[in-house]
């Protein structure tokens, strides 16, 4: 089985010979439709640098990433942002919505840099936010929003359109663990209707949400828990 | 499973307090106080009929319920008394000591993996942590499938089960940084007479 995503040995070092740091050794991983994998570990395990190089913002120093069957390193810079900007959805603890764009703008702001015309991208736009359950709060701006409902916008703006991987840094922030909790469940309710997701956290109980859940430690990953299918023709572990 | 065994322990304490609560709303014969039991708790803490006749002959002995005749269908009902709903009010006034709850087996054993020779106390806590985060998924799962109103009680069950297992996984990562961090030293060091020597001048200064 093919994933949306796949890590296949991946290395990312910065420096080079003795100051060179190993962020990722060796990482191997599989995510499939459908499927939703919290990835877990200590500050500076490679979790977030995981997550960059899943969403072609960071380029790997060995090994491959690929999205839906494209290798992210063969990809002219124009054809990865493109690739970016389409099929990744990406949700950030930061929620960096634009204080002069309403919620419906925001959302919409993505398909119009893409090329998409104003009414097609406030349709999909509506649509995503409907999707969150904030269709109400189109025409507000952020500051008129809650922060709960600010990170749903935000969500929106990462499903919008047809992203199938969606991909999630420590989404719940500073949010309470009601609304937090909202967002891993809009978060899931995309994956079951076929996106493959990535969340990457340091709570259990957020991680309790995923379908796998793998360890990073050292850059390596180290463990996976799969309650419902066999982990071992998913994740082929590290350094192989 | 650990957290599984804690919440066994905990219902056989309170059995006999949930078939009080449920009395409450009403009298019932035994098989009703089993399947308004299994209900409130989501039918996931399957109670056996003679649970629920032992603690009933109890809590009558006690003078807490008392037993009504027979009905024409063989079946015998129970009503709560007065001194049953005191002993009730006095169990929802008063919290739960933590002196009452299960000794944790989990901190025993990583504490003698850390003192027992050619135990590796990371593959413990790693092999722990797998087991807790499996039972957290399966418990957010179940969680996530009872969003009618009127799971509101069981969800609520759920939460506590899924708070218990991230405390648990927050306080094995804890573990581990202090393992990181503190590389026991051999279980018998070998003391050399020079250095003990070195160490009591320094500590003379």
């Amino acid at each position: 089985m093919s994933g949306v995503l796949e890590l296949r040995g991946v290395h990312r070092t910065h420096g080079a010979r003795e100051a060179a740091v190993h962020a990722l050794r060796g990482v191997s991983l599989s995510v499939a439709a459908g499927e939703l994998v919290a990835v877990m570990g200590p500050s500076g395990s490679g979790k977030s640098t995981l997550l960059a190089l899943a969403g072609g913002l960071d380029r790997p120093t060995g090994g491959e990433v690929v999205v839906e069957g494209e290798s992210l390193g063969a990809l002219p810079a124009r054809d990865l942002a493109r690739l970016r900007r389409r099929r990744i959805g990406y949700v950030f603890q930061d929620l960096n919505l634009l204080g002069s764009l309403t919620a419906v703008e925001n959302v919409a702001l993505p398909l119009e840099l893409d090329g998409a015309g104003v009414r097609a991208a406030r349709r999909l736009a509506l649509a995503a936010l409907a999707e969150v359950d904030v269709a109400g709060l189109a025409g507000r701006f952020p500051d008129q929003m809650s922060g709960g409902q600010q990170q749903r916008v935000a969500i929106a703006r990462a499903l919008v359109g047809e992203r199938r991987l969606v991909l999630a840094d420590e989404p719940t922030g500073a949010l309470d663990s009601q609304a937090g909790e909202a967002v891993l469940h809009l978060l899931r309710r995309r994956v079951d209707a076929g996106a493959a997701g990535v969340l990457v956290t340091h709570e259990a109980r957020h991680a309790g949400w995923a379908d796998r859940v793998v360890f990073l430690r050292d850059g390596v990953l180290v463990d996976s828990t799969a309650p419902l299918v066999g982990v071992e023709h998913l994740l082929s572990g590290s350094g192989r | 499973m650990r957290t599984a065994y804690q919440v066994c322990i905990l219902l056989a304490m309170s059995i006999r307090h949930g078939l009080l609560a449920l009395l409450e709303r009403g009298q019932m014969y035994g098989y009703q106080l089993r399947s308004a039991f299994e209900e409130s708790t989501g039918s996931t803490w399957p109670l056996n009929i003679g649970q629920v006749y032992t603690t009933l002959s109890r809590l009558e002995r006690d003078g807490l319920v008392r037993s009504l005749p027979e009905s024409e269908a063989g079946q015998r009902p129970y009503e709560i008394t007065d001194a049953g709903r005191a002993d009730l009010a006095l169990w929802f006034a008063t919290p739960i000591s933590r002196a009452d709850r299960p000794r944790d087996e989990l901190s025993i054993k990583l504490a003698l993996a850390l003192t027992t020779p050619g135990v590796d106390v990371r593959a413990v806590v790693q092999t722990q942590r797998s087991a807790t985060m499996r039972a957290l998924q399966e418990f957010t799962r179940l969680k996530y499938a009872s969003d009618k109103p009127e799971d509101l009680p069981w969800r609520l069950v759920l939460d506590a089960m899924i708070f218990q297992a991230e405390a648990e996984v927050r306080w094995l990562d804890h573990c581990e940084t202090s393992l990181v961090r503190h590389r026991p030293a051999p279980s018998r060091p070998a003391t050399h007479p020079e250095a003990v020597d070195r160490a009591g001048e320094e500590a003379r200064r």
